[in-house]
């Protein structure tokens, strides 16, 4: 009997990350869905990316107000699952605060994990005013339905329980302490829960069941928010860190040779080719590649980690011309309707063992509108926090309606028609290109 | 005017330092045609030995390889490749953004590699070497205000070279709000240029150049002929041409030398 709370924590924690695992391993298979991308270059500068923009958040200062509070819950987060480690051996030995031993360090450690989850708190807590009140219109685009708006609610609600209860616990642990309770050893410092303690019931009975209850739920919504980081759009705080690692590092006004087409124009280009010649390698049954993309599984496997580390902050959308200016674009929603997209083939993997044809592509929800109203101005990858690349994937959009769809707008058409013939975008005579000089 | 061609510089058995790209708006288009001038003044007067390829220029490709169409990007690039390489080009200075960031970046897949120059940079390395020098003459004190080209800017992190420009004349460099990384686009970006925008509530230059007014300049500065026409349609959308003069970098320093 006395071992029945261990074995309970035992399951959860099994069951808890074993679930999480399996979704995990989903994401790495669609990911990996996309087409490959060698990006194994530069590994210190790709390491150098990843300590500056996802741990140390330096893209994300570049909005203080947002930035300082984010760095506040990334780092409560961090660090106060330091003490998480505490909580397992604590849940699977039946110890309590087993890591007491390390005495003036453990007090200043639990005494800083309190301060740091008060502030995370407050964070939270502004985050949630500057979304429901101040409601920042990023947060209030179109593509913010009710689900996304929900999920990111959530995910506050999340952080305000668990760290709500984290201090409870250790209030209703500080009253059991100063009573002398069994078991609750004198250890740790408490500078923010034990203004809480005066607030809790003072017999040790009542107290018990506070901190255990705490603890308990604590401990379960560590667990569920572990799990429901695969169901929302919140799993930047894993895939920021590969994501910023495996980023473009070439200029952002570098757009991708198509080496596919390469091979085609070198050919058409060679006075020496002969037209009818077989192809050397011939393979009957592959499918000639398509050019460009018009479903997420012809996108490189880059873009759609971008698509799942996409935490839907709408910073790229705010910063986006077309978007200001009232088109139907944004770089957002670019990010969501992929990884919806590409969610949407893996459960039919899940389903179907592979993939069965549904007849349905990624240009079924990016309308042709939303393409062709970007610049190309990189403001959207300039602004993102963890260097997603909505850009690129317009990019593959356009060279799909455009190669394999000749689907241009007509003026579009025109200016390639005069890039053909005259060698430039406009009806004028190449023959006439130095005219400007004697005029 | 002293335009050389790299065609008749081979044909005197003659190197070119420099090859100036004009590009096809500063080929054909007027507004642009008057900085493609400005620039080659600015060339002649620091005695630059520089060569066009007139008639054997072609688009760089640039807007068909962001409208989607990699193909005739490729057609063109590899052309062009073939003839710079034929010239055996080592260092090609442009004043079109687009040009540039296509000439820099995309045509080394394709078998050209260049040193490719920004007009504002090369003209800052003439001054910087002394081979030009200039005083604010006119412009000296005036409300000055830089757009970024977002191909110059964002695209390959130039935002330096054409503000240096403008303090060496010794104008009151103003800052819009949103600049240099942040600076927001004209609208013409894209392959834009050669489109209607889509369908919205609000022209993207007209964005942009409220921006610029709020800081009240006498004249907004730009590097890229496209960002030109946006800003320059934008002042006449507010009616201010009487005000607000748009004038690309090289104009300036120009028309600071009276040339």
């Amino acid at each position: 009997m006395h071992f029945i709370p261990n074995i309970l924590f035992a399951i959860l924690l099994v069951v808890g990350v074993g679930f999480f695992v399996k979704n995990v391993k989903k994401i790495i298979r669609n990911i990996k869905l996309g087409k490959d991308l060698d990006r194994s270059d530069n590994s210190s500068e790709r390491w150098k990316n990843m300590i500056n923009i996802a741990l140390g958040q330096s893209k994300m200062v570049r909005r203080p107000v947002s930035g300082i509070l984010h760095i506040i819950v990334y780092a409560g987060f961090i660090i106060i699952n330091i003490e998480v480690i505490e909580i397992i051996i604590d849940g699977l030995l039946g110890t309590h605060r087993v890591f007491a031993f390390a005495g003036g360090l453990y007090d200043f450690l639990i005494g800083s994990f309190e301060i740091l989850a008060f502030l995370v708190l407050i964070s939270v807590v502004i985050f949630w005013i500057r979304r429901m009140i101040l409601k920042i219109p990023r947060f209030w685009n179109k593509e913010m339905t009710s689900w996304p708006k929900n999920d990111a609610l959530n995910i506050l609600y999340f952080e305000m329980v668990l760290m709500s209860l984290f201090l409870i616990m250790n209030a209703a642990d500080f009253n059991l302490q100063q009573l002398g309770a069994d078991h609750y050893i004198e250890a740790g410092s408490f500078p923010i829960s034990k203004y809480i303690a005066g607030w809790l019931p003072q017999s040790e009975g009542a107290l018990i069941f506070i901190e255990r209850s705490a603890w308990w739920i604590h401990v379960i919504g560590i667990f569920i928010f572990l799990n429901y980081l695969y169901y929302s759009k919140h799993l930047h705080i894993l895939l920021a860190f590969p994501n910023t690692y495996y980023a473009n590092l070439k200029p952002k006004g570098e757009l991708d040779n198509l080496q596919s087409v390469t091979n085609e124009v070198k050919m058409m280009l060679d006075p020496n080719a002969d037209p009818f010649a077989a192809p050397a390698e011939t393979d009957n049954d592959a499918e000639p590649e398509k050019f460009g993309a018009s479903d997420a599984t012809d996108l490189t496997w880059v873009q759609l980690m971008n698509a799942y580390t996409c935490t839907e902050c709408g910073r790229c959308t705010s910063v986006c011309p077309a978007n200001q200016t009232g088109k139907e674009l944004s770089p957002r929603a670019i990010m969501m309707k992929t990884r919806d997209r590409i969610e949407e083939i893996g459960r039919n993997i899940d389903k179907n063992g592979s993939f069965i044809e549904d007849n349905k592509t990624l240009l079924d929800t990016i309308s042709n509108e939303e393409i062709w109203a970007c610049t190309s101005c990189n403001a959207c990858v300039d602004a993102c926090p963890v260097n997603i690349d909505p850009l690129s994937i317009i990019i593959d959009l356009r060279r799909y309606l455009v190669m394999e769809k000749s689907d241009a707008p007509q003026e579009l058409n025109m200016t390639m028609t005069n890039i053909e013939n005259n060698g430039a975008p406009w009806q004028y005579n190449q023959m006439d290109r130095l005219n400007w000089k004697d005029e | 005017m002293k335009v050389p061609t790299m065609a008749e510089m081979v044909a005197e058995g003659k190197t070119p330092e420099v090859l100036f790209w004009v590009g096809c708006a500063g080929s054909y288009d007027d507004r642009a045609k008057k900085i493609t001038k400005a620039f080659v003044k600015l060339l002649n007067k620091a005695n630059v030995d520089f060569a066009v390829l007139g008639t054997e220029e072609s688009c760089t490709g640039d807007p068909a390889k962001r409208a989607g169409n990699e193909f005739l990007f490729q057609m063109q690039a590899m052309t062009n490749i073939e003839v710079l390489n034929s010239y055996e080009v080592k260092k090609i200075v442009t004043a079109c953004p687009h040009c540039f960031n296509t000439l820099k970046n995309e045509y080394p897949d394709l078998g050209g590699n260049y040193q490719v120059l920004h007009h504002t940079e090369f003209l800052k390395t003439l001054l910087d070497e002394g081979r030009l020098t200039v005083e604010g003459g006119s412009f000296k004190g005036q409300r000055i205000t830089f757009h970024d080209p977002c191909y110059l800017g964002r695209a390959n992190d130039i935002y330096e070279a054409p503000r240096d420009l403008l303090r060496k004349l010794e104008v009151e460099l103003i800052e819009m709000k949103r600049c240099k990384s942040e600076g927001l686009c004209c609208g013409a970006g894209g392959a834009q240029m050669f489109k209607d925008s889509e369908k919205g509530d609000k022209e993207i230059f007209v964005e942009r150049t409220e921006d610029a007014m709020e800081v009240n300049p006498s004249i907004i500065a730009t590097g890229c002929p496209f960002c030109n026409t946006m800003i320059t349609d934008g002042v006449k959308n507010k009616e201010k041409e009487g005000e607000i003069k748009v004038l690309d970098i090289a104009e300036i320093i120009a028309s600071a030398e009276d040339l």
